[in-house]
Parts: C-alpha cells; structure tokens; sequence
C-alpha cells in the first residue's frame, strides 16, 4: 500500500507538478521582466503607436511559444498526431485534450504580461497620446498651431523631460487619464479571462464528464507508455550489449584457448573456485591476449546477431563447450 | 488498521489544510496586489466614481472566481450535482454543504480587498471628494477659473498645479479619508460578530445531521482521489504489459533469447511476486475497450455504498456433534 502511494505520488508529481511549477516561473519570470525593462518611448508621431503597441503585443507572442518549447507533452502530441494508424486507431478527443492542456498552461505567462502592462499604463500613454482630445485637456486656445505641430507635442506628452507645452496642454492631467483608461482595459481583460477559465472549470463537468474521464485517463496512458518503452528499450539495449560483448570476449578467447591447455582441478572446490574466475575473466589472461581483444574491438567489431548456443561460435571453439559438456557414465550389470 | 487510519488522517488533512492553505495565500496576493497596483484617480468629474467604485469592486469579483476555480471542492461538487443518479442516490444536504464550504473560503479574498480598500481610504477620496460641501473648509482656492465640480474633482489629485500643498486640499482629503476608515472598521467588525455568533450557536442546529453530511462530503473527495489514484496505475500497467507483449510478439528465432526486462533476471520465485501484484494492479481490466466501459460506468451508474462483501468474510463456526445429536465441542 505504502508503495503505491510513494509510486503514485512520484508519477503524479512529476507529471503535473512539474509542469505546474514551470508554468509558474514564467508567470515570475514575466513580472520581472516587465520590471526590469525599461520602456523608453520614442515620442515620434511615426514610431509611438508602433513601440507601444509591440510593447504589449509582441512579448506575450514570445512567452507562449516558450511554453510550447519547454513543455515536455507537445512532442507526445505532435507524435500521436502524426503515427501511421497500425493495429491501434487515433481518438481525436485525446489529441484535442492535450493540445488545450498544453495551451492553457502556456497561455498564463502571456496573461500576465499584458495585465501588468496595462495596469502600468506606460505602453498605452505611448500609443494613444496622440489622440486625446485637446479641447479637454487644452489650458488656452491654440492659437496657430497647426495640425502637425499640434500631433508632434501631443506624441511628447510621455516624455516629461522633453514636454515643452505646458502653457498649451496639461500634460499631467492627459497623463492621468490615458492612464486610467488603460487600467480600465486592463481590469476588464483580467476579468474576461477569469471568467472564461471559471466556466470552463466550474461549468463543464455539467456537459461532458463521463467523455472527460476517458480522455483524461487515456493521454495519461500515452504518456506513461511512451516512458515505459523508453525504459524497456534501454534495458535492452544493456543486456543486448551485454551478451553481445560476453560473445565477443568468448569468440576471442575461443581462438586463444587452442593454444593453451585445458585446465584441470584436483579438487571440485578448486574447479568451482577457477571455474567461477575463469567465468569472469572470459579467458583472456595475459597482457597480449588483452591487447588483441581490444585491438580487435576497434578493427573488426562483431555482428548485431546474437546467435543460440546451439551452433556454436567459431569452429574452433572448444573451450566454452568444456564447460557445458555433461559426463555420462553408463553401469554395466556383469551378468 | 493502523496504516488504515494514517492514509485517511492524510487524506483528512491534506485535502481540507490544503484549501484553507490557498484561502490563505489568496488573501495575501490580494493585499499584495493592492499594494502594487499604483492607484491613478482620474480626477475628472465624470470619470472619478467610475474609476474609484470600480477599483473597489472588479477586483474582488476576479478574486472570488479566483478562489473557487483553485478549491478541489468545486469539482466534487460540480460532479456529485450533475451525475445521473445510478445506483447511489443523491445526498442534497451534501451538495448544499460542500457549495457553503466552497463559498466561505471564496469571500474571503474579496473581503480582505475590499477591507484594505476602505481603510486605505484613496478610493472613497477618489469617488466622494465632489459631494463634500465646500463651506465647512477654509482656504479653497477661487481665482482658478474653474467650477465647483472640476476643482472638487481635482482634491485627490496632490501634484495638481493648484492644489500643491494646499491646506484645503489636505483637509477635504483627510475627511472623506475618516468616513472611508470609519466604514472599514464597521465592516469588519460586523464581519466577526457574525462569524462568531455563527461558530457559535451552530452545534445548537442539528449537530447529528451536520457530522453525516461533513462525513460524506469527505468520503465524496477522498473516493475521487482514489479513483485518479487507481487510474494512474492502471494505466502503468497498462502500458508495461502492452509494451513488453510488442517486444514479444516481434520475436524472431535469433535474434531475441535475450532478457528483455529485469523482471525475467531475477530468480523465479521473486519474479512470481511481482507479476502478482501486477496483475493485482489490473484488476483484470486488460484491453482498451474494458477500460472504456469502465471509465463510462463510474460516471452514468455510480456503484452502490456497501462493501460488507469484501469488508466482512463470514467465518466458519464449528460445531462437532455425535450420533444423537448431542453437542461435543463447539466453537459458538
């Protein structure tokens, strides 16, 4: 009982949790990035809808494809998408399901961004200081100003330190007002989003939750398979080279063996004693014979076929039946 | 038993810590996210009220959707409402208490904004400063050309050319900042009492009813966490069997006499425990239409409350009587 909890709470940690915690540190690393940039608003009337606007737009853009790059589950998706059908067929609901979790999840990061952008209202004053209405917020009548004066002084109303207009148009109090207006906008994104996620939370198990499980239980299934082939293929991969390399050492110490003399033990704990280093040291005993082995393993690797005991290795192997050969002793009755 | 009672102390205490812990943290990101948010009055007389009452009272309705899409109680709810009744009927006094529970730890976010809010007082200032009568302070400033509804727009307004430090300003502000302080503490206090009084005089209502319907609402939450749980390793098993039956069924006469997982190393009697417990693990639901009808049925027709089968094997009493019928030995 005590282990299935641990296994279970390592699968469900490291599936979930995991990608919880990144999805959770962009959303951090988002928050800081906006602090530490430094918005710097051209205060041209060509370039400040432009800066503004890619200010807020192009960012979240960024974010969402990262959370696609770092988010383990879009290779399983993309490789569910695309296998042949073969013996198992394809659930379009599965696919569906771990698209929309993988977007959710890469879609808070961007969220973030654009809340904190328009609740710090700078990008918007950028954009939009250009349109504010100059009879709320004129100080005198403009007297000969024209139209392209009036939108050059109008596009410096974000930079304080350049703003020479004062008598004209209080920049202060346009300020304040882009500003509010762009929270306003920030507010009701936030609310709109919070909304979509609380019906699609709240109110969808009323609609389909008996499919729901299912889809759930299944793109679980995928990824846990694919893991598990990974695994499988590894430990085969290990005793494949094992045997593989056991062959090689066999089938060249097989070609050394006929030089030297089969051993023979006086004594069966002697033979189970030699027998067992004997197994470990495939007989290769000596400096030269080591050398070749390894010489050998470069210049002339063995074939990928693990062939059965049966036909042997070479035809001049003899040592290694040595040790499977069994002894028959026949009694005779002297009748 | 005793590992019995841990796994239910865990679960007792991990599903409803942990709601009360993210009721918790919910409200000190809303504290957190008033003190950051860099609160920007318009000072306009259309569009101070706007700005000010919605400041107040947006954001605590995106904390209160907040804090019901994170409580697992939700879900429960949502599913124990919503499902055909099956087998099991359906209990109203649970879903009426897992929806109040959900509801309770909700507010609480919204109420600690609006709270710090009121006692903060730049909202009300923001919203209220033009229905403040000029008369009772000295020292307004009248040669602005401006109406008595612009300027008294302007008061929240510090860095304002005609405000700058100007005692009337500071004293219109400091007033309506006594009413907001003064409805904060009201508000709060009157939120205790009734917390309180509620605590209070609840065991008085119907306590016996009360402990079924909390005891059934938590059997609700802990049977669906279980029922992930077995999920999840099905579905390992799942998976370990179909993919060692693909290496199998690729055999070839050469080239697979070789182990294919740990499983076949180790020597036959352990190997033997641990098919076992996997075929434990799988209950007997081996292909992938058995566990479609299974996950259906778990939703349309939950099963039925009783598990005296499997809780309860009848013992055998014994009973040695002789040929007349006279008892020997008995165990009764």
């Amino acid at each position: 009982m005590d282990k299935f909890r641990m296994m279970f709470q390592f699968l469900q940690s490291n599936q979930e949790s995991f990608m919880n915690g990144i999805c959770g540190i962009m959303a951090l690393a988002s928050a800081q990035l906006y602090a530490a940039f430094e918005f710097n608003c051209p205060c041209l009337p060509e370039y400040n809808y432009a800066y503004g606007i890619g200010i807020l737009v192009i960012p979240p853009l960024w974010f969402f494809l990262l959370g696609f790059v770092l988010n383990n589950n879009v290779s399983m998706l993309a490789e569910e998408w695309r296998r042949p059908m073969g013996k198992r067929r394809k659930d379009p609901t599965v696919l569906r399901y771990m698209f929309c979790s993988i977007s959710q999840r890469s879609l808070i990061a961007p969220a973030v961004w654009i809340s904190v952008t328009l609740m710090d209202g700078k990008s918007f004053l950028c954009a939009y200081s250009t349109e504010v209405d100059v009879h709320q917020f004129g100080n005198v009548s403009l007297q000969g100003l024209s139209e392209e004066d009036l939108i050059r002084l109008l596009a410096k109303i974000p930079c304080k330190h350049i703003f020479d207009g004062q008598s004209i148009i209080s920049r202060e109090a346009a300020t304040r007002y882009l500003r509010c207006v762009s929270q306003a906008f920030g507010w009701v994104f936030l609310i709109l989003i919070t909304f979509t996620a609380f019906m699609i939370r709240a109110v969808r198990p009323c609609f389909t939750q008996a499919a729901f499980l299912k889809t759930k239980y299944w793109s679980h299934y995928i990824d846990i398979e694919r893991k598990m082939f990974d695994e499988t293929c590894t430990e085969h991969a290990k005793s494949f080279a094992k045997i593989c390399i056991q062959q090689y050492f066999e089938s060249v110490s097989g070609e050394m063996r006929s030089f030297h003399s089969p051993r023979h033990g006086d004594s069966d704990d002697e033979e189970g004693k030699h027998k067992s280093d004997d197994d470990k040291l495939l007989g290769i005993r000596a400096q030269d014979d080591m050398n070749k082995v390894l010489w050998n393993w470069h210049t002339c690797k063995p074939p990928l076929d693990l062939k059965s005991e049966k036909t042997g290795l070479n035809g001049d192997v003899n040592g290694f039946s040595n040790h499977v050969k069994k002894e028959w002793a026949v009694y005779y009755s002297k009748v | 038993m005793e590992r019995l009672k841990l796994v239910l102390q865990y679960f007792q205490s991990n599903s409803e810590s942990i709601s009360n812990g993210i009721c918790a943290i919910l409200a000190l990101i809303s504290v957190k996210l008033y003190t950051s948010f860099d609160f920007n009055c318009p000072c306009m007389p259309q569009y101070n009220k706007m700005y000010a009452l919605g400041v107040m009272f947006i954001p605590p309705i995106i904390l209160f959707l907040l804090g019901v899409l994170v409580n697992r109680h939700t879900g429960v709810m949502m599913e124990e409402w919503v499902r055909p009744p099956g087998k099991r009927s359906k209990n109203p006094a649970v879903i009426r208490y897992l929806f109040t529970a959900m509801i309770q730890r909700a507010l609480l976010a919204p109420v600690v904004w609006i709270l710090v809010t009121l006692l903060d007082g730049k909202c009300f200032v923001c919203a209220f400063s033009m229905n403040v009568d000029p008369k009772y302070f000295s020292g307004m400033p009248n040669n602005t050309g401006l109406d008595l509804q612009k300027l008294m727009a302007k008061v929240p307004c510090k860095e304002d050319i005609i405000f700058r430090n100007n005692t009337f300003r500071k004293a219109v502000s400091r007033y309506v900042r006594c009413y907001s302080q003064t409805i904060g503490w009201s508000l709060l206090l009157l939120l205790i009492l009734l917390g309180a009084v509620g605590r209070v005089l609840k065991p008085c209502f119907n306590h016996a009813a009360f402990l079924q319907t909390r005891y059934w609402s938590n059997y609700l939450d802990i049977e669906q966490k279980l029922f992930d749980e077995t999920c999840v390793l099905h579905a390992r098993e799942f998976a370990r069997k179909c993919v060692v039956q693909f290496f199998e069924g690729m055999q070839d006469d050469v080239v697979l006499r070789l182990p294919l997982s740990p499983l076949h190393l180790r020597p036959r009697q352990k190997e033997d425990d641990v098919d076992g417990e996997d075929e434990e693990c799988l209950h007997g639901i081996t292909r992938h239409d058995q566990v479609d009808h299974l996950l259906h049925t778990w939703y349309m027709s939950k099963p039925v409350l009783d598990v005296t089968k499997m809780a309860f094997k009848p013992r055998v009493y014994i009973t040695w009587e002789d040929i007349d019928g006279r008892i020997l030995c008995s165990d009764v």
